[in-house]
């Protein structure tokens, strides 16, 4: 039994078997992602470069993306985000927020049937606009909507 | 570890809702240990996809603007009861996050 899977590691030591092994499916692959992380956008300090290396520039404003946030955040460390577009082809659907150290917070692309929605819990360091910025149809949308934070206040 | 992924999946209509809470630090990188002094090295989750029956419907790259122990909350169509649904994460050190549910 055991001398099989020497003669396999052994063998597997050269690229090819190792590719061989892939492409037969005895290995899966080590990322199911498909592209890599965009480390330029997600650390870009202002909003219009990360707008830029994300491809989300030249952006038109549209009340057709629907973003959901509390007007006052108590905690800038939890905000609940959500948002919708209604903007037919929708693909993909970005966070940012201006007054973070780095805006961009996140990239969601959607397909095979997954409606252009997301919610999640963005972290905020002071009260600032969230901007919703969408890809659809080989456009640019975007929208906004202005969330005060008020660091360890009691919600006045 | 203890249990990284809770996973939920319902049907609204004839659309699948999806909600999955990931538990993860997400350390931005900028802040302080209290007791050190010292800056808590950058450490969160930067790469997430979601498949129904094996097809991809979401691929998200994160940044550390995501809060601690993240939620997402998704709305898939095509989707009926006793379907299945994995989410993949990743983040920046490479530890690896897997949950699956199936759909009620």
């Amino acid at each position: 039994m055991n001398q099989l899977r020497r003669a396999f590691l052994k063998n597997a030591g050269t690229v090819g078997t190792v590719a061989i092994a892939i492409a037969t499916g005895l290995l899966k692959p080590v990322s199911a992602f498909a592209a890599a992380w965009n480390s330029l956008a997600f650390t870009s300090k202002d909003l219009a470069d990360s707008l830029k290396n994300a491809g989300y520039d030249g952006a038109t404003e549209s009340s057709d993306i629907v973003v959901k946030a509390p007007d006052i955040a108590e905690n800038g460390a939890v905000v609940p985000i959500s948002a919708t577009s209604n903007i037919p082809g929708t693909t993909s659907m970005a966070i940012f927020v201006d007054k973070n150290p780095a805006p961009m917070v996140a990239d969601f692309t959607f397909s095979n049937g997954a409606e252009p929605y997301m919610s999640t819990r963005i972290k905020m360091a002071k009260t600032s606009l969230v901007r919703i910025a969408v890809k659809a149809g080989g456009k640019n949308y975007i929208n906004s909507r202005e969330v005060k934070v008020t660091i360890g206040g009691c919600g006045g | 570890m203890a249990e990284a992924m809770k996973m939920r999946a319902t049907m609204d209509g004839d659309v699948v809702d999806l909600k999955v809470l990931i538990n993860h630090p997400m350390d931005t990188g900028l802040m302080k240990d209290k007791k050190t002094d010292k800056l808590i090295p950058a450490h969160f989750i930067n790469q997430v996809v979601a498949t129904l029956n094996g097809k991809t419907v979401l691929d998200a790259q994160w940044g550390v603007g995501i809060a601690q122990n993240p939620f997402i909350g998704l709305r898939i169509k095509g989707g009926k009861p006793g379907d299945k649904i994995s989410v993949n994460a990743v983040d920046n050190l490479g530890a690896k996050f897997d949950g699956e549910v199936v759909v009620a």
